[in-house]
């Protein structure tokens, strides 16, 4: 009975073990960026990334219809502009970043859109805005295991001075030049997760496994290693769970993933350790000192 | 150690509107030396420039030999931030461990010594969100002497914390300057200034005095600097009488 609910979907059908694997990779590795995303209080740049990354793929969509390559190169090459272009306006200017960068996603999405109705029908436009994790081909799988083994070797290797970038800024600027470069490097980090992402998920929903299980991670514990693993488990937990109520009800797999990722977050919101109840009783017991 | 630093006709400032103006003279090495003045008179904005975080609009500073450490506001530290007290003052072994390296069990002690120097032994796992604003100042300290530099510039390190953590890390400034370090902070308290630092700059954008401390923060002087004109005056002429003779410009003195 527990077997066959919990495991045989994935046993009797292959799109099944496909979609498990690659929704998987991509929670653990987006997991990890959703965390510094949210720490550096950007939580709403990825979303306005994830709509960045469109006229990209849709140009990669016109040149060569639904393939993999074209519309994850196009997607990567805008994400990395609009992240440019948002940061040099920034520095150049006395506008703040996310104004400049609400300014050029939205040109992007609007272009994006423009682009896929030129040749896609609404059939199209729904594949790209929301993916295909039931037919992760082998090309999308391999996208999505390179994107995560650049991102967790990326993050290890500039985590000391993103940690100390997102802690104290300019004590980081009086000791080392590390602080943009390491800045970029994470934005490019970030759109490579949509980009992966947007294959299984589609570019709307790609952003909700990077930034939920992180929302969710930090009502359970307290030091920053302990939030990334959290955000990693309850990422691979929601994808494992959401194929599994999608098999059920017959329902999208990619919304289904985000929503089990909403319900744990709401959960975490609620009766997490620094949640609503549990961070409002005050405890009468204390040490001695 | 070689710490001395010279200010050659420095103006620094923002957006062509200098927030310091000016400015000539040098903190010579082992000097104790506070920066007061009114609020917006460029105090920080210096500690900047000396720093090398602005650059000038004009003049510039010469810096020597050796590593300057910093002290922001405090207000600059993301409390919020899941780290724990030695993570944020690990942050002080910058320069010794680099960008890839590891803290090594020496660190470590150098971390518990200099935690236990500034009055936080014990503190080393506490999560930074419940350390108290003066106990976050002590932490705050305790990086600089991780930092172990010749040069040491502090912006506002006793504002809003307690008397007992002011005397306490009033006492390290003291030891610091003992040890032949240069040592430059902002302060407010005139009386601490009076007490406790031998050499003092009075500033109001322009330095209205700069000097031993008895022979700066006079009562005529303080009169002058209170009498500071508005920083910010969109309408100011540019310097020099029509042609700018450079780029930024000055306000009218009444």
């Amino acid at each position: 009975m527990l077997y066959d609910l919990l495991v045989a979907p994935f046993v009797e059908f292959v799109f099944m073990r496909r979609a498990l694997v690659g929704a998987i990779v991509l929670a653990i590795s987006a997991g990890p960026v959703g965390v510094f995303l949210m720490l550096r209080r950007m939580s709403l740049t990825g979303d306005a990334m994830s709509h960045a990354i469109l006229p990209g793929a849709a140009a990669g969509f016109l040149v060569s219809g639904l393939a993999i390559v074209p519309m994850t190169l196009g997607g990567f090459a805008a994400g990395l502009v609009v992240a440019m272009l948002a940061g040099l306006v920034s520095r150049l200017t006395s506008q703040r970043e996310d104004s400049s960068l609400a300014a050029f996603y939205l040109i992007s999405l609007a272009l994006g859109v423009m682009l896929v109705s030129l040749r896609g029908s609404s059939v199209d436009l729904m594949h790209v805005l929301f993916g295909t994790v039931l037919a992760l081909n082998n090309d999308a799988l391999i996208l999505i295991g390179g994107v995560a083994t650049t991102t967790l070797v990326g993050l290890a290797l500039i985590w000391r001075p993103l940690v100390a970038e997102c802690l104290d800024p300019v004590f980081l600027r009086s000791v080392s030049r590390a602080g943009p470069p390491v800045h970029l490097i994470f934005l490019a980090l970030v759109v490579l997760n949509l980009v992966g992402g947007f294959q299984a998920l589609g570019t709307l929903l790609a952003v909700g496994l990077m930034m939920l299980p992180a929302a969710a991670a930090r009502f359970w514990v307290r030091s920053l290693e302990a939030v990334v693993a959290l955000a990693i488990g309850i990422g691979v937990l929601s994808a494992y769970l959401g194929l599994i109520v999608s098999y059920r009800l017959e329902v999208a797999s990619g919304p289904a993933i985000i929503l089990v990722a909403g319900a744990l977050y709401l959960l975490s919101l609620v009766f997490g350790r620094r949640g609503l109840v549990f961070s409002r009783r005050v405890s009468t017991r204390h040490r001695i000192a | 150690m070689s710490g001395g630093i010279g200010i050659h006709d420095l103006t620094l400032g923002y957006d062509g509107h200098p927030a310091v103006h000016h400015l000539e003279g040098s903190f010579a090495e082992g000097s104790l030396t506070a920066i007061v003045g009114p609020n917006g008179s460029g105090k920080s904005t210096l500690l900047k420039g000396v720093m090398g975080l602005l650059m000038p609009l004009g003049g510039h500073v010469h810096r020597g030999e050796g590593e300057i450490a910093y002290l922001p506001q405090s207000a600059e530290v993301d409390r919020d931030f899941p780290a724990t007290v030695a993570e944020l003052i690990g942050l002080g072994l910058w320069k010794r461990i680099g960008l890839f390296g590891s803290i090594a069990r020496a660190d470590r002690k150098r971390i518990g010594d200099a935690l236990a120097a500034v009055g936080l032994e014990g503190f080393a796992r506490r999560p930074i969100g419940t350390l108290s604003g003066g106990q976050m100042q002590r932490a705050l300290f305790a990086r600089v002497l991780l930092q172990d530099a010749p040069i040491i510039l502090l912006d506002e390190p006793f504002t809003a914390i307690d008397t007992q953590t002011v005397t306490d890390l009033v006492a390290l400034v003291q030891h610091w300057h003992e040890e032949g370090r240069t040592v430059i902070a902002v302060l407010h308290d005139l009386e601490l200034v009076r007490h406790n630092f031998p050499r003092t700059l009075l500033l109001a954008r322009e330095p209205i005095g700069w000097g031993p401390t008895a022979e700066v923060l006079t009562e005529a002087n303080l009169k002058l600097a209170g009498a500071m004109p508005e920083a910010w005056d969109e309408r100011a002429p540019w310097h020099g009488n029509d042609a700018p003779a450079h780029d930024h410009d000055h306000e009218v003195k009444a």
